[in-house]
C-alpha cells in the first residue's frame, strides 16, 4: 500500500482550524492559530478524514501527495 | 457597469424574498435552485447579479482570487439599500482583498483559534448556566432572546474584545439599527453612533495600556506608518462588534425552534450527547442564519458550468440554497442530526453557512462553542421548553437581512 504524505502551507492558512477539528491527530495550530502538521506520512486508517480536512480547508492550504513535501 | 437599461432587467426573479418557514429558503429561491447552479437575479436598484445556488460552483467562485471582495470598488453591487452607506463601503476584513485582508486577519487569528475557544468554553458554561437559574427563577413566559439567546455571545464578544458589557443595551440596538435599517440614512446613522462609541472606547484604551481583551492589545500596536493604523482598528473593532453577537444569537433562537419543531430530533440529541457537535452544524446548514455566503465582484471574465461571469459583474452567493444542493446533501431539506454519519464526502460539516476561500468567517469556532453550549445547557436546565406562541406568530425578520425573529416567548 502506497503511503501518503500531508503538507500545509502557512502561508496560504487563515487559521480557521477545520483540519485540526476533523483530524487532530495530523493537524494542530500554532500559537499564531496557523497550521501545523504533526505526522506528515498518514496513517492509512486516517487517510480519508486528512482527505476530508482538505476539502474543508477554505484557503486551500493542505497538500496531500505521495510523497515528502519538498517545503 | 451591468445593465444599463434596467427594464430589460424587469422579467428576472427579484432578490431579496422572505422566508415562509424560519428554517427554510424562501420559496422563490427554492424554485431557482431546481432550475440549475447560476441565475441572474434583480436587485432593488434595477440592477442584475449573479445568483449562485450550486454547491460546487460556490466553492470554486468563493475560492477564486479574481473574485474581489472590496466594497469600496465603484463595480461592487449593493445588494440591499443599507449597503450603500458609507460605513459599509470599507469594512475591516471581510471588505478587503489580500494582502490588506490577510495582514488584518493575522492580527486576530490567534485570538479565534480552536484552542483558544476550547479554553473559553467551562466560562460560557457558567455563563449560560447563571441564564438558565435566572429564566427559572423568572418564570414563564420569558423572552428567549432577551433572556438567553443575546446575553451569550453578547457578553462572551464583550469579554474578548474589552467592550464594557455594560453598554450592552446601546451596542445590541445600534447593531440591529445597522444590519436591519431599510435605508444607507438609518444604517449610516447606527453606524456611526456605533464608531463614535468605539472611538471613545479605543481613547480610553490608549490612556490606559494593559488592559484586557483584544481591542486593548491591538490599540497598543497601532502604527500610523504601518500594518495597522488607529482607523483600522475602529473599523477592525466595529466589523468585530456587529459580527459577533447578532448573528450567533439569532442561530441560537433559530436553532432552538427547529429543535422544538422536530421532537425526534431533539430526541435523538438528548439521547447520544455525542451528537451534539454534528446537530450544531447540521443546523448552521439547515437554518443558514445569513442566507448569504458572500458577495463579490468578478475582477477579470470567469468561466463556469458554461457561462461567462464578466469583469464587472457582481456575484452573490446563497448559503440557504448551497446547503440545499441536493449533489453534496442527500435530503437537503430534512434536518438530521446524524448527517453526518457514514463519513465520506457526505458529511454535513461542507455546509457554506461560514463561507468559503480566505473570507471565510473569522469566528466559525467561537460560534459553533457558543451554539454547543447555548442548546445543551438550555435543555438540560428547562427540558420541558416549548414555544409560548403558535410558531406562524413568531416575529421573523425579512429576507435580505440576518435572518432571525425579534422576539421569542418561551414557557415550559
Amino acid at each position: 500500500m502506497t503511503a501518503v504524505w500531508v503538507s500545509a502551507d502557512q502561508e496560504r492558512c487563515i487559521s480557521g482550524g477545520r483540519c485540526m477539528a476533523a483530524t487532530s491527530e495530523v493537524f494542530d495550530q500554532d500559537e499564531d492559530g496557523l497550521v501545523v502538521v504533526l505526522t506528515p506520512q498518514v496513517a492509512p486508517e486516517l487517510e480519508d478524514r486528512v482527505r476530508k480536512a482538505a476539502y474543508l480547508c477554505p484557503s486551500r492550504a493542505i497538500r496531500i501527495g505521495d510523497g515528502p513535501s519538498e517545503g | 457597469m451591468n445593465a444599463p437599461s434596467t427594464t430589460a432587467n424587469e422579467d428576472l426573479f427579484a432578490y431579496p424574498q422572505d422566508r415562509a418557514c424560519p428554517w427554510q429558503p424562501s420559496p422563490g429561491y427554492q424554485d431557482l435552485g431546481r432550475q440549475g447552479p447560476l441565475h441572474r437575479v434583480r436587485l432593488w436598484d434595477g440592477r442584475w447579479i449573479w445568483m449562485v445556488t450550486g454547491h460546487s460552483q460556490a466553492r470554486r467562485l468563493l475560492a477564486d482570487p479574481r473574485m474581489s471582495a472590496d466594497r469600496s470598488r465603484d463595480d461592487f453591487p449593493s445588494v440591499l439599500p443599507r449597503l450603500d452607506a458609507p460605513i459599509f463601503k470599507p469594512i475591516a476584513i471581510i471588505g478587503f482583498d489580500p494582502p490588506v485582508h490577510d495582514v488584518h486577519r493575522r492580527l486576530l487569528a490567534p485570538d479565534f483559534s480552536l484552542k483558544q475557544v476550547r479554553a473559553m468554553r467551562p466560562h460560557v458554561e457558567d455563563l449560560a448556566r447563571r441564564l438558565v437559574a435566572d429564566m427559572l427563577r423568572e418564570g414563564p413566559p420569558v423572552d428567549l432572546v432577551e433572556a438567553y439567546a443575546l446575553p451569550i455571545p453578547s457578553m462572551v464578544i464583550s469579554e474578548l474584545l474589552g467592550v464594557p458589557y455594560d453598554d450592552h443595551e446601546f451596542f445590541e440596538a445600534k447593531t440591529v439599527g445597522l444590519l436591519q435599517a431599510k435605508s444607507a440614512e438609518d444604517a449610516e446613522r447606527a453606524g456611526r453612533e456605533l464608531w463614535d462609541y468605539l472611538d471613545g472606547l479605543i481613547t480610553r484604551k490608549e490612556h490606559e495600556p494593559g488592559g484586557a481583551g483584544v481591542l486593548s492589545r491591538l490599540a497598543s500596536e497601532v502604527d500610523e506608518d504601518g500594518d495597522l493604523t488607529r482607523e483600522d482598528l475602529l473599523r477592525i473593532a466595529l466589523a468585530l462588534l456587529i459580527g459577533g453577537h447578532d448573528t450567533t444569537s439569532q442561530m441560537i433562537a433559530l436553532g432552538v425552534v427547529t429543535l422544538l419543531e422536530h421532537p425526534d430530533q431533539l430526541a435523538a440529541l438528548r439521547a447520544d450527547p455525542g451528537v451534539l457537535p454534528a446537530a450544531v452544524d447540521e443546523l448552521l446548514r439547515l437554518v443558514s442564519i445569513t442566507d448569504v455566503s458572500g458577495v463579490r465582484v468578478a475582477t477579470e471574465d470567469i468561466e463556469i458550468d458554461g457561462e461567462v461571469i464578466r469583469a464587472g459583474e457582481g456575484v452573490l452567493v446563497s448559503s440557504s440554497m448551497t446547503n440545499r444542493d441536493s449533489g453534496v446533501f442527500p435530503r437537503p431539506y430534512e434536518f438530521d442530526v446524524h448527517r453526518t454519519r457514514g463519513g465520506n464526502a457526505a458529511s454535513g460539516r461542507q455546509h457554506l453557512t461560514f463561507g468559503f476561500g480566505i473570507h471565510q468567517c473569522l469566528g466559525q469556532n467561537l460560534a459553533r462553542m457558543e451554539l454547543e453550549v447555548a442548546f445543551s445547557i438550555l435543555f438540560e436546565g428547562i427540558p420541558d421548553l416549548r414555544l409560548g406562541v403558535p410558531l406562524e406568530a413568531l416575529p421573523t425578520r425579512s429576507g435580505g437581512t440576518m435572518q432571525g425573529v425579534h422576539t421569542m416567548p418561551i414557557e415550559w
